[in-house]
């Protein structure tokens, strides 16, 4: 049980503070900006064009690879990318400056990319399980726009709002690839440290820390999935 | 419910937004991919061709093919018998089963290699080091989406129903099976194997940690001597997967029509 | 339990109103007027423009021509939610996430109604249709017939001038149908709301409505008390959609039909010369006659009543319905004499 010990190190702490930033944060950002696509998606008729491409385009980035994803951002606002050459070239600023995307900050920006359209799925289903008939009963009993949403609408979507942003919780904080590629100094988050524990072959033992961190993985995570399944339980129930 | 213009235009702006987020990184790796090596002015094909002349690469693409093959067809054959039996002759299974499969998703891909990191040693003893031994884990970590898959499609067509018409004029199980529920559903199983495929083509958790040469590696490898070439595979894989996942939306819009009927 | 004051009951006018969806006319220049507190009932088939006509009234859909006006007020460009209707609709509609009694009160919240008088009010409402003691209860904890019962409470909690009922009972068992419908009409008789029932089944529209209104492929076909439409159909359309009819060959001199070897008077709308009379089953009564001209094909026994089909001489099959205990005394291939009832009959083409 010495291995738990592990995980009170302080340098084992910081990378746990740093998955919860991560997570919780893009999480929040996914959230709410995927929410938000989500309604604008649902708004369109359920065949046209746009909607339906729109999902598709949603689907495939959401299932982004963690490399591809990496890569995408390195070509976007890397040192020589070309968004940090445009901001360059037209207002002087140095969007690189130095190097944050290959720490911390840049995680949030990239995770967020596919947070977004994961978000989007998860979520735009739950506008569908808002029947017609409930906006035909407030508009018929006197309710605007705004008070249907305020007293129908949005407390229907709040659980599956909830427990989408928790599976996003959830899928930030397992996301590995990504980071693996983008971070080769430093173990600022949990699942960079496993890496560091499981390939080092100066430091022996190193594999047992692995261990503990793991499970301190599977704690956090479960926690949340049964947080979500709940949430999901009580969505299902309303929503038949 | 009609909506306002102004509401019109402000959806016209957002999804503007969202297109420019989706392809401007795309376009970066465009651009990145076909320029020429020492910063040199030009546009150039040759990083594309990389994946061709390179030994190295060239293997890792072939390995990754081959290992998203098996995977499919590993999880064709375990999947589709099990769930069609079990839905048709043991429906109390049914969400065992399902739990099951759904597992590997709550489990994060990290944590099951940390733990299966010593008995995968003994398992490329026994079999061997090529990449295809990952096989059965990556069968584990598809297992979720490819569940849901087919188990959409299993529901549309009331398997109960139709297998139970065709015991009772006298077909046996394995032809119930095979001649039966299988052609009904097979844009449930192309689905599973899309995803299947898509998932396999990425994956780099596993193959990383267990130092396997598959695609996501080796570009992960060679971007730190070659950038442009390894762009270009990226890119080259992002638009294999992306083909592949907008089939899937089309092939579900297909067995929306199908279903209907029931 | 509030009074109804003479407020509630208003009259409804539908002026020739028209809804056209591309190619499709789903209503053609519908003209109606509802006396104030009365029960009408919309009768149709699918795609006749019931359903269209009452959202229309609500304003959940837009006519494209014609209007509204409701206790002689114009609401054709009247926002849905500023009408004043309490509205049921055919399932589904209670707000799952409040319970019984937040569902009732909800338009009353809206009014702005104070928590007290709300809860009193809506408590009144649900006594009214029984459902009392299920006030803290949630939409899937209720039964089918349960949960139309809370939505009519809710309609009829906002005293609306008119009530709107979009085929409440097609969702629900048969015979829950049969209790419930008659729930409606005695709460629509105490609260005296002036009210539009929709519905595509006969017998339930002949059950509840003062007046019921045939609808077809957008146009009204008749509007006239049950019984009237029963017994003096003014179309083909309504004599063959409401009850069953006979059609048997006629020939009509003077505004006399000869129908069966017996003169019966014709009702207005009827067709001249050769044509068929529309009979219905109760008004033939079967005589065993060896020169009667027709024969026995079946018997049909339905409890009390049983139906007899006999062939006449021309092959027409005819349909009968008689006491059984005189149907008792007939038998498959047996020589009858048909004779028709000297009610008046619609002769059509």
């Amino acid at each position: 049980m010495g291995n738990l010990d592990a995980l009170t190190s302080e340098a084992a702490l910081t990378a746990l503070r740093g998955s919860l930033v991560l997570s919780g944060s893009t999480a929040l950002i996914g959230a709410v900006l995927g929410a938000l696509l989500a309604y604008l998606i649902v708004s369109m008729p359920p065949h046209s064009l746009v909607r339906r491409a729109t999902m598709a385009v949603s689907g495939v980035l959401a299932q982004f690879g963690g490399v591809v994803l990496a890569f995408a951002w390195i070509a976007t606002i890397g040192p020589v990318g070309v968004l940090t050459a445009a901001v360059s070239d037209l207002l002087g600023a140095d969007l690189y400056g130095n190097g944050w995307l290959f720490g911390l900050p840049g995680l949030v920006v990239v995770y967020s990319y596919f947070q977004v359209p994961l978000m989007v799925i998860v979520f735009a289903p739950a506008f569908d399980g808002l029947r017609p008939q409930w906006r035909e009963a407030a508009v018929n009993l006197g309710a605007s726009t705004w008070s249907y949403w305020r007293h129908v609408a949005l407390p229907l979507l709040t659980p599956a709002f909830l427990g989408a942003l928790l599976l996003l919780f959830a899928n930030a904080f397992a996301a590995y690839a990504t980071a693996a590629v983008l971070v080769s100094q430093g173990q600022p988050i949990v699942p960079l440290m496993i890496r560091q524990a499981i390939t080092s072959e100066v430091l022996l033992g190193q594999a047992n820390v692995g261990f503990a961190l793991a499970l301190e993985m599977i704690v956090v995570v479960t926690v949340v999935m049964v947080g979500y399944n709940l949430l999901l339980r009580r969505t299902s129930r309303w929503m038949r | 419910m009609t909506q306002s213009r102004g509401f019109k235009v402000f959806r016209a702006v957002g999804l503007l937004v969202f297109a420019a987020y989706f392809f401007v990184p795309l376009l970066a790796m465009l651009d990145f991919s076909t320029q020429v090596r020492g910063s040199a002015p030009g546009r150039t094909w040759g990083n594309w061709a990389f994946m061709v002349t390179d030994e190295d690469l060239r293997s890792s693409i072939v390995a990754s093919l081959l290992l998203a093959l098996f995977t499919v067809v590993l999880m064709v054959a375990l999947l589709v018998p099990t769930m069609v039996w079990v839905r048709l002759r043991v429906p109390r299974a049914r969400g065992l089963i399902e739990f099951l499969c759904l597992l590997p998703l709550t489990i994060p891909a990290l944590v099951i290699v940390v733990g299966i990191t010593n008995v995968y040693s003994w398992v490329t003893y026994l079999l061997g080091d090529s990449a295809l031994v990952l096989t059965f884990a990556y069968v584990v970590l598809v297992l979720p989406y490819s569940y849901r898959a087919i188990d959409a499609a299993l529901s549309a067509i009331d398997a109960a129903t139709l297998s139970e018409a065709a015991r009772s004029l006298g077909a046996g199980w394995f032809t119930v099976i095979v001649r039966i529920i299988m052609p009904n559903i097979t844009s449930g199983i192309l689905g599973a194997a899309f995803i299947a495929v898509a998932l396999v083509l990425g994956e780099y958790v596993f193959a990383s940690l267990l130092h396997f040469d598959t695609l996501p590696v080796a570009m992960a490898a060679l971007y730190k001597s070659n950038g442009p070439a390894a762009m270009a595979a990226a890119l080259a894989s992002m638009i294999l997967v992306a083909v592949l996942l907008v089939g899937l939306t089309f092939l579900s819009r297909d067995r929306h029509k199908q279903g209907a009927s029931s | 339990m509030t009074d109804p004051s003479t407020e509630r009951g208003l009259a409804v006018d539908l002026v020739d109103l028209t809804r056209v969806y591309g190619q499709v006319r789903a209503l053609d220049g519908l003209t109606l007027h509802i006396e104030p507190g009365e029960l009408i009932a919309l009768l149709g088939p699918s795609g006749c423009g019931k359903t269209t006509a009452l959202r229309i009234l609500a304003g959940l859909d837009t006519a494209t021509a014609g209007t509204v006006s409701v206790g002689g007020r114009d609401l054709t460009r009247v926002p849905a939610n500023k009408r004043d209707m309490g509205m049921v609709f055919q399932a589904y509609s209670l707000f799952p996430h409040m319970t019984v009694i937040d569902n009732v009160a909800f338009g009353l919240k809206l009014r702005g109604k104070d928590g007290s008088s709300r809860r009193r009010r809506a408590g009144d409402v649900l006594d009214l249709v029984g459902l009392g003691e299920h006030a803290d209860r949630f939409a899937h904890q209720l039964s089918g017939g349960q949960q139309q019962r809370v939505a009519l409470a809710r309609a009829l909690a906002i005293e609306p001038s008119v009530l709107l009922l979009d085929e409440p009972l097609s969702a629900l068992d048969a015979k829950v149908r049969v209790q419930l419908r008659d729930e409606i009409r005695r709460v629509q008789i105490e609260v005296g709301t002036t009210t539009v029932f929709v519905t595509h089944d006969q017998e339930e529209a002949l059950a509840v409505a003062d007046r019921v209104g045939v609808m077809n492929a957008g146009r009204l076909e008749q509007l006239a008390p049950p019984a009237e439409l029963y017994s003096a159909p003014a179309s083909r359309f309504v004599g063959e959609f409401v009850g069953l009819s006979n059609r048997l060959p006629a020939d009509v001199r003077d505004g006399v039909a000869a129908v069966l070897g017996r003169e019966v008077p014709v009702l207005p709308g009827s067709t001249d010369g050769r044509g068929h009379a529309l009979v219905r089953p109760e008004s033939v009564s079967v005589v065993k006659d060896a020169d009667g001209g027709a024969t026995v094909a079946t018997v049909m026994f339905l409890g009390p009543l049983s139906r007899v089909t006999c062939t006449l001489s021309d092959g027409t099959d005819v349909v009968a319905q008689l006491a059984s205990s005189d149907a008792l005394r007939l038998e498959p291939g047996d020589a009858v004499r048909l004779e028709v009832a000297p009610s008046p009959v619609l002769v059509v083409a």
